[in-house]
């Protein structure tokens, strides 16, 4: 599917869609990448390495930090996958790509593609500055 | 999909601070602005007036990173920049707790800024300082409740702001011309109609900061207008009806009729569409908005907070007026008022201060009491007249909370335990 590139990168990694949105700013540890929100139904797990897919975030503007620092870290998501465009999680990847070179590629997705993404999987992203293409494999069911 | 990826355009200076011409800091902060363009879908940049900077308060090193490849590129703010506050108290060293490696750390982000031209300022309000945003002019303001009082009270236009972004507008002097830059955006969309509230309820202090809340829940971040209001609400009020529907939801602007520069009457503030939802608030709906901002049982109390956002000159005059001549705080409660040290400045020059003081209050400056660790660690019940105090504090600090009017404070700060004012909603 072909998305629109908020920041570029190539990765590969395991999908792991969220069901509610995330503040990264106390909803995840910064020195982990695990959501630590108490409200979050994905409390506990880690978004270290992986494809994060979500609408798009929630809460602080600090959100940008702590994803930034989570970068810097080698503790953040692989890749982000969004249903929306959202400036918390572009400014993250930009700044970090900025500062240490690291690319963390986002990509909004159509509101199609996004809600046909299946439960888990393994997700490649090929995002350039122009254009974003990602690829599901070994889909399991949503 | 809202937009598909295509560049700002730019003008000639603004490609030339891309090129470098004003230093690596510049076009670094350049870039980032652009590229945020880019990812928003803006058409084109728009020229800022000032910044309000909220990445000053430490998260990590990344914060420090940013600012000091700014420096080290020979960037300088580029229009008035204010800083909202930071994790030290730097007027009352030793008053935050914590890691020295962190409190350093913190020191050097806080350094940083200032290093970069920006006004020390430290407040959460920095429209409670001299100069101020024009109306309609565009400012680039980060922190929620700065931004939504900008938009709704100053008349002024910012997109919500955060960390990264807020400098970088700074040093370039230009922002993304996307948001609440533009005029469709800022049209009315949620109608609240608090006409069936009766009008002495609204002398409370409380039932604004419980109207935001209310607002907050159920707008998000949609634009609400409120019809049915008093026509004299002061600017404490308008405070801390916007910081709590800024934080309980997302609100960055919002209209009251009659109070507010872009709401003259209803149809101007829904620049003459028609409300996509309507409510009708009631008196019983902003009691239950203050029992959802409150999760101790009446009794036990540690601390009082008041402040957040800070405390202006004439909440100090007030709470100084309810304090006067009267007896001091019990000994087993911390009393703690968060504000700006301009406004502390002027509180010392009239005295109010020092009538707080007496009675038993510490004051804090710089940072605030929900981010740096400042009540004692045996807290575990604080009241509070401030909304998004009662919002944030048992999920940042896991403490319970009591949502209470000013004189409660003062009362239950007296008796040592929670006191409520059976007068508060008799005029409901």
């Amino acid at each position: 599917m072909i998305g629109i590139p908020l920041s570029p990168g190539v990765t590969t990694a395991p999908l792991l869609l969220l069901d509610e949105p995330l503040s990264f700013w106390g909803g995840s540890d910064v020195a982990t990448g695990e959501i630590t929100d108490a409200r979050h139904p994905q409390r506990g797990t880690s978004a270290a390495g992986r494809a994060l897919a979500f609408d798009g975030s929630r809460g602080s503007s600090s959100s940008s930090t702590v994803l930034a620092e989570q970068i810097r870290r080698g503790v953040a998501p692989a890749a982000i996958l969004l249903r929306r465009p959202d400036a918390i999680v572009a400014l993250a990847a930009i700044v970090a790509r900025e500062l240490y070179a690291i690319e963390v590629p986002v990509v909004v997705l159509s509101a199609g593609d996004f809600d046909a993404l299946p439960r888990t999987g393994t997700v490649t992203v090929a995002a350039t500055d122009e254009s974003a293409e990602v690829r599901i494999e070994e889909a399991g069911r949503r | 999909m809202k937009h598909a990826i295509s560049e700002p355009a730019l003008t000639g200076a603004q490609r030339a601070m891309l090129a470098g011409r004003h230093g690596d800091g510049a076009a670094l902060a350049m870039r980032v602005v652009v590229r945020l363009a880019r990812a928003l879908g803006a058409d084109r940049l728009i020229t800022v007036d000032s910044a309000h900077v909220d990445g000053c308060l430490f998260h990590g090193q990344v914060g420090i990173d940013l600012v000091e490849r700014l420096i080290s590129g020979g960037a300088r703010v580029a229009v008035p920049t204010t800083l909202n506050v930071g994790s030290l108290d730097l007027l009352h060293p030793g008053v935050v707790r914590g890691d020295a490696g962190e409190r350093a750390d913190a020191r050097r982000l806080m350094d940083g800024y200032v290093a970069l031209g920006a006004e020390p300022t430290w407040t959460c309000a920095p429209y409670q300082l001299t100069e101020r945003p024009a109306y309609g002019r565009h400012v680039a303001w980060a922190e929620s409740n700065a931004i939504v009082f900008a938009n709704s009270v100053l008349g002024a236009r910012t997109d919500r702001y955060g960390d990264f972004a807020d400098i970088c507008a700074a040093v370039t002097g230009f922002a993304p011309r996307v948001g609440l830059h533009l005029d469709e955006n800022r049209a009315g969309q949620d109608l609240f109609d608090c006409s069936g509230v009766p009008a002495g309820t609204f002398a409370a202090d409380v039932a604004w900061a419980a109207l935001g809340h209310l607002v907050g829940r159920r707008s998000g971040t949609r634009v609400p207008v409120l019809t049915g209001l008093p026509g004299d609400a002061d600017e404490d009020r308008l405070k801390a009806l916007g910081a709590a529907a800024a934080s309980a939801g997302g609100v960055a602007l919002f209209h009251a009729v009659g109070l507010t520069p872009e709401a003259p009457d209803t149809a101007t503030a829904f620049r003459g569409r028609a409300a996509e939802r309507r409510f009708e608030v009631t008196a019983a709906d902003l009691r239950a908005a203050c029992g959802e901002l409150t999760t101790a049982p009446d009794g036990r109390l540690d601390a009082i907070s008041v402040g957040t956002p800070h405390f202006s000159a004439a909440e100090f005059r007030a709470l100084a007026a309810l304090l006067a001549g009267g007896p001091p705080f019990d000994a087993g409660i911390e009393f703690w008022i968060s504000t700006s040290r301009a406004v502390l400045a002027e509180a010392e020059r009239v005295g109010d201060a020092a009538i707080c003081r007496r009675a038993g209050a510490r004051i804090l400056v710089d940072t605030c009491t929900y981010i740096a660790p400042v009540l004692r660690a045996s807290a575990r019940v604080v009241m509070t007249n401030s909304a998004k105090w009662a919002w944030y504090a048992p999920t940042n600090l896991g403490i319970d909370v009591v949502f209470a009017s000013l004189a409660e404070c003062v009362l239950s700060a007296r008796a040592g335990r929670v006191v409520r004012d059976p007068a508060l909603w008799a005029a409901s």
